[in-house]
């Protein structure tokens, strides 16, 4: 390792240095502002979405400029409605949640936190990006093909999506680009995934025992591990799917269907095939967008009360247990899909064991508080407001966990309420919390702190003002996917909610430009910041903002502490660095 | 700062609790035997995951209001405590393993049993955006049919009229009668992908998947008439996948049915 050190040298060109960059540090920006872009996207197209759900007849002409053929005549047509469901679930879980917090703040600063130079694999790393690009890429063509984007959703049901365009519109070329775009998205985690466990194992600097790691490298380490062993299973789903589609197997497409009159020729394939494919990647997915906040949110919420995190190997163990019981829990996205109800039962158990390692961190969070010194900033805002969030999120999951409630909120607004709180706006909350918190190490200046306040207040209750009263949808019946209430005499009372909804969200997405805008300005703009603005304890900020290339120099750093020893009595400071020397704790 | 995020967070809780309790727009009454149940269950599960959020977003505040920074005081010093973690581990296990146990009460009434026998037998057979209504007839049998034969416009099951018991069926398209007060048995089918017949007054969901053929059963108490919603997305009409279903009393059920059978 110290001979990989010596020649350790920044690229001269500006090519190999910033865009076919193997380093770690430049990946993990790449990554992250993939995901900006991504997000943007996925934010406008839910914006089209709202306005449909609240005044499904009207036209908006400036709207259709952005896609003209699909919204030829100014109005959002059903079809296309359903090709925003699907690409905005699908830009969202893949290229925001799974990249923003795993791919960027993983890449950026697990090496750093663990005190090595770069990733174990550097050119993986940067392939590993690239490649991720080109999913991107991949899946936005979708929108521009003949029959536009796929209108089967992000969960892809076959038959529906494995039949083609005879099924609907979308179905032809738009979801084969969907399904590579998957199966790009796929390799490239694999091969983070890889990445992010060789560092975490082999990589670590001298001292810093695994005990020692800040919890979100357990987390982004635990998440490695579940990208490992989930996203093959998507792949090798993709890859029979593109086979029914344009081969003409038959895994998901059993026999005697008929399509718009059509007979089709295939024979002895099973539609819930694909869906037990699917979730058992889909539901650790869950996990892998969400356990990086948690991660992150335990690391801000010690920093900001100057307390260490409260059970330590309590948070550990439960980022295990929930990652082991994700594995086992997949079914519960098939209560009523025509499975085995017995294997429904055991699904249910298991789901809701789940929670008690959610619980458990909850607690800890709590504990974490009490009698703390709570400073509050920016980054600890969000990560506040993601404990108050996952709790929210968290307990609805009691009521869909159970199969008998399950039969009336399965794929209803309820469900639509539930994954957004737990999975998106959670694992948003962790990001932006990271994102202020590391921002002064990624760029060397301070995000603006009014702004960055005025960005939480906006956000934090303009999501609940979403999201609270999208469960009553559900409670009602509203089935989930559907482009209007019109259609049907029980849905109708309910279109007052869809307004209200509609008018958060576009507050909520309105305050997102002052993110975007504090984030820009202050990479140039913003004032200075020094190696340890925060007052931390680990790796990170013991080097200069931004970092050099090959982060410590020549010195590896020797960890003497764990990572969260604040308001240690008796210690010189409130905080002692992981790096501090070993007589700091007494002084 | 603190006691501004504090309010805000009370404020949410109070504002979630009163959508919850007040019931401005909730389920449908309940009209099948088993929907009671459920309902039960949920408010159940509603009462103590809603004493849980208010409790922990409660705390959440108070811990953020009584803890915020003051001066240069240090925080309290400590790591970790076996006992507390041993404590709320097992309280929450206990509560909701216990609410996953009560949840499969209904769900192993509806279904780990078979139909109970004498049940009306009905198929559905959902195809992109219709459903499609098959009773056996006076014979009490279905008959064959055959994928070649169907045809939207006189035969929409393919109907095999070789078959003596294919000749009494009677079969409608979004138009579903059934009697009140008797065990109903349903056989859900698909011509083309996967749909979910879902009337929230029954609770009753179950999805339509092409190639199986699901039996589910339910019995309605209360006679009116019902909205039948397609629940997995299914194509772009999806939204309008619309069909009826009546719960009538026994004697105008009959003469629906004969009705039926003229047409």
């Amino acid at each position: 390792m110290t001979q990989a050190v010596a020649t350790h040298e920044a690229p001269k060109s500006f090519i190999r240095r910033y865009i076919f960059s193997t380093d770690h540090k430049v990946i993990g920006l790449q990554y992250l502002f993939l995901a900006m872009a991504a997000v943007t996207i996925g934010i406008v197209l839910s914006i089209y979405m709202r306005l449909r759900l609240a005044w499904p007849t009207e036209r908006w002409p400036l709207l259709a400029k952005l896609f003209p053929q699909a919204m030829a005549g100014g109005t959002i047509s059903p079809e296309f409605y359903l090709s925003l469901v699907t690409m905005h679930g699908t830009i969202m879980v893949f290229f925001v949640l799974t990249t923003a917090p795993l791919g960027g703040f993983g890449n950026y600063f697990l090496p750093i936190q663990v005190g090595a130079h770069d990733m174990a694999f550097p050119v993986l790393n940067m392939l590993s990006f690239w490649v991720t690009l080109a999913g991107f890429l991949v899946l936005l063509a979708a929108f521009f093909v003949s029959g536009g984007a796929p209108i089967s959703g992000w969960t892809a049901y076959a038959p529906l999506s494995a039949v083609g365009e005879i099924a609907g519109p979308g179905l032809g070329m738009g979801q084969n680009l969907w399904i590579v775009s998957i199966a790009l998205f796929c390799i490239a985690s694999l091969l983070g995934a890889l990445n992010f466990i060789t560092t975490t194992l082999n990589l670590r600097t001298k001292g810093m025992s695994m005990t020692r790691l800040p919890l979100t490298v357990w987390a982004w380490f635990t998440t490695a591990v579940l990208a490992l062993l989930a996203f093959p299973v998507l792949l090798a789903g993709g890859i029979l799917l593109l086979l029914d589609r344009v081969a003409g197997t038959s895994f998901f497409v059993p026999a005697g269907l008929i399509v718009s009159d059509k007979i089709l020729p295939h024979k002895g394939g099973s539609p819930l095939l694909w869906q037990h494919l699917f979730w058992f990647f889909g539901h650790p997915e869950v996990y892998i967008a969400i356990l990086p906040g948690m991660g992150i949110t335990s690391h801000v919420l010690s920093t900001f009360a100057r307390k260490p995190i409260f059970g330590y190997r309590a948070m550990v163990a439960a980022i295990f247990a929930i990652g082991l019981l994700g594995f086992l829990v997949w079914g519960h996205h098939m209560f009523v899909s025509g499975m085995s109800p017995y294997s429904a039962i055991a699904f249910s158990l298991l789901t809701l064991s789940i929670g008690v390692p959610s619980a458990i961190k909850t607690f800890n969070w709590l504990a974490t508080l009490y009698k703390a010194q709570i400073r509050f900033t920016v980054p600890m805002l969000f990560a506040l407001g993601f404990v108050s969030i996952f709790v929210t999120g968290g307990l609805s999951g009691i009521i869909l966990g159970q199969t008998s409630l399950d039969i009336p909120m399965h794929d209803t607004y309820f469900v639509v309420a539930h994954f957004h709180l737990i999975m998106g706006v959670a694992a948003i909350f962790g990001i932006f919390a990271g994102t202020y918190y590391w921002f002064p190490k990624m760029f060397g200046r301070m995000m603006n702190d009014a702004l960055g306040k005025l960005h939480f207040w906006l956000t934090f209750i303009g999501i609940y003002a979403i999201f609270i009263p999208m469960h009553i949808l559900g409670i009602a019946g509203h089935p989930r996917r559907y482009a209007e209430t019109a259609g049907f005499d029980f849905l109708a009372p309910l279109q007052p909610i869809h307004v209200f909804i509609t008018i958060a969200a576009l507050v909520t997405a309105a305050a997102q430009v002052l993110f975007f805008f504090n984030f820009f300005w202050s990479i140039w703009k913003g004032r200075r910041a020094e190696i340890n603005p925060w007052r931390a304890t680990t790796l990170e900020w013991t080097i200069p903002s931004p970092p050099p290339h090959d982060n410590f120099g020549p010195q590896a750093p020797v960890v003497h502490h764990g990572p969260y020893e604040y308001s240690v009595p008796g210690a010189a400071e409130d905080y002692i660095l992981q790096t501090a020397p070993p007589t700091a704790m007494k002084s | 700062m603190g006691f501004a995020l504090a309010l805000i967070i009370w404020a949410i809780t109070l504002a979630t609790v009163v959508l919850f309790a007040g019931r401005f727009w909730w389920f449908p009454e309940a009209i099948s035997e088993h929907g009671p149940s459920i309902d039960r269950q949920f408010m159940l599960t509603l009462t103590i995951i809603g004493i849980a959020f208010v409790l922990a977003q409660a705390t959440l505040g108070f811990f953020i209001i009584r803890y915020r920074r003051r001066g240069e005081e240090r925080a309290s010093y400590w790591h970790e405590s076996r006992r507390l973690e041993i404590l709320w581990t097992t309280v929450t296990a206990v509560v909701f393993l216990s609410l996953a146990v009560l949840g499969q009460r209904v769900w192993a009434k509806l279904h780990l049993n078979a139909p109970p026998p004498g049940a009306l037998q009905v198929e559905v057979t959902a195809q992109q955006f219709v459903w499609n209504i098959r009773y056996p007839g006076p014979d009490g049998k279905f008959g064959r049919t055959r994928t070649e034969l169907i045809n939207d416009v006189d035969n929409p099951v393919g109907l095999d009229f070789t078959d003596p018991a294919a000749r009494d069926d009677i079969v409608t398209v979004n138009q579903m009668a059934i009697p009140v007060n008797r065990d109903i048995h349903v056989i859900l089918r698909s011509k083309d992908v996967i749909h979910s017949f879902w009337v929230p007054p029954l609770r009753m969901k179950q999805d339509a998947v092409p190639g199986l053929a699901i039996n589910i059963h339910f019995k309605a108490v209360k006679t009116g008439q019902f909205e039948i919603a397609c629940a997995e997305l299914c194509g772009l009409s999806h939204h309008r996948m619309r069909g009826f279903l009546s719960v009538l009393p026994e004697p105008e059920f009959e003469a629906w049915l004969r009705q039926r059978a003229s047409q």
